[in-house]
């Protein structure tokens, strides 16, 4: 692949939550940057910029990952995920968001979009997890809000009656 | 907090990766999971002219299992290591560690190789591969080195690589029989840093214990076999020798007492699950 230079604004190409977007970017701009600056979507927030509270979290071709330590270069050409991608096109909320209201998962919703974004990938792997498991995934998200209480609940809720892994009727 | 500019090169290949870092030696750093290197980027504690993404080259992702060694490609992730299905079996001291490595969100980027590379005194996976003796290879446009864990890490964030070598991969020795692995580590929350960190191997005659977050870069120590008030003996002798340090997050004092406290817990845990 050719060098992409410095101080230049390269194309780079996604598909967003099944759509494809295109922009423009400099070799260092951060992906949540781009998604919020180029393309204009208002769920990939940013509290620290270096790793650590999570509010980033996107799925990049299904890998969750903190967008704050991907440059939007490195993510031309993959299938992106945002927090977006889970209400219906009519804005029903899904049965996880539905399940976070029902139980207080949420109060300011700064963290939650990137908590979504985790939990919608975990449980892709483990669809029943135990409370002791779901609070180890959760450690990589920073909430100053609820005290993780409500997520949890809301979690295990969801897995019982919702989820891949919901007892059968 | 933004990094400053740099030119980016996502190699296809390793010979790719090689020449363009032979091309632009010290000014060029290689990116792989960037979890890292890119809050270092953010904070402009390092600004490299030129980054150089291996992360999407395919024949530097994967986990391959000999008879003696498992070696890691320079791409793998954590998470791929994570659930390599032979990993309890093969290499039970990471099956341990791996979960405190980070976080769920960041091992699922973060690669084996980068954490080698990168040389945080504290980190697990650079414990790991000194404890259980394992080596590193580099590659270069002249060819390949293997070196030790020993020889390759030098100190803090630094090691014996030079400026035009890539890590290639990692070879972790794969678990012997009759001897018993065990891991654990203080930190002040689930996946920060660790305060210490250790790893303990016990054969019927050797005891191995390697410690991170004490001293510049994980310090390992073997004994013949000792039990009770020989080994604490021991274990206090080494902790003094770590020549730890004070700073916000625990004393020197504390650091040593819990390489004796944690230390000889792990020792009798990894004594235990001999096999
Ligand atoms: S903004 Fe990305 S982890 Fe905090
Ligand atoms: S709901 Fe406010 S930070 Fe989590």
């Amino acid at each position: 692949m050719p060098q992409l230079n410095r101080d230049v604004r390269h194309p780079v190409s996604l598909t967003l939550n099944g759509k494809k977007v295109q922009g423009h970017a400099e070799p260092r701009m951060l992906l949540s940057d781009f998604l919020t600056h180029e393309i204009g979507i208002t769920s990939c927030h940013v509290g620290c910029e270096h790793g650590v509270c999570g509010a980033c979290t996107v799925l990049i071709d299904g890998n969750v990952s903190r967008a704050c330590l991907t440059f939007a270069v490195q993510a031309d050409g993959a299938a992106v995920d945002t927090a977006e991608s889970l209400a219906d096109d009519e804005g029903e909320l899904s049965a996880l968001q539905q399940a976070f209201k029902k139980h207080h998962g949420l109060q300011c919703g700064y963290c939650t979009p990137g908590i979504l974004m985790s939990i919608t990938a975990y449980l892709k792997e483990k669809p029943k997890p135990t409370e002791d498991e779901l609070r180890d995934m959760l450690s990589g998200h920073l909430c100053r809000c609820t005290g993780y209480v409500g997520m949890v609940r809301a979690v295990l809720d969801y897995c019982e009656n919702s989820g891949a892994g919901a007892k059968a009727e | 907090m933004k990094p400053a500019s740099f030119d980016y090169v996502r190699a296809a290949s390793q010979e790719e990766a090689v020449e363009t870092l032979a091309r632009k030696g010290e000014d060029a750093r290689i990116i792989a999971g960037g979890m890292s290197l890119v809050p270092m980027l953010n904070f402009r504690l390092t600004e490299p002219g030129t980054l150089i993404d291996i992360s999407k080259i395919a024949d530097m992702n994967y986990v391959r299992a000999g008879g003696e060694k498992v070696e890691i490609g320079a791409s793998t992730r954590q998470a791929t290591l994570e659930r390599w299905p032979e990993l309890s079996a093969k290499l039970p001291l990471l099956a341990a560690a791996i979960p405190y490595i980070g976080h769920y969100q960041t091992r699922a980027r973060g690669t084996v190789c980068g954490s080698l590379a990168h040389a945080d005194p504290s980190s697990e996976l650079p414990l790991c591969l000194a404890t259980l003796g394992g080596e590193v290879v580099l590659r270069s446009t002249d060819g390949e080195r293997v070196l030790t864990a020993e020889e390759f890490q030098t100190g803090m964030l630094s090691t014996a690589k030079r400026a035009d070598e890539i890590v290639a991969a990692a070879r972790y020795p794969v678990a012997r029989p009759g001897h018993g692995y065990a891991f654990t580590e203080m930190a002040q929350r689930r996946g920060d840093f660790a305060i210490v960190a250790l790893a303990a191997v016990a054969s019927g005659t050797r005891l191995r214990l390697g410690v991170g977050g004490v001293a510049d870069k994980p310090m390992v120590h073997e004994w013949d076999m000792l039990e009770g008030g020989a080994l604490d003996d021991a274990l206090n002798e080494f902790a003094w020798d770590l020549g730890g340090y004070d700073d916000i997050h625990a004393t020197a004092r504390y650091r040593r007492e819990l390489v004796r406290r944690l230390g000889r817990r792990l020792i009798e845990e990894a004594k235990s699950c001999r096999n």
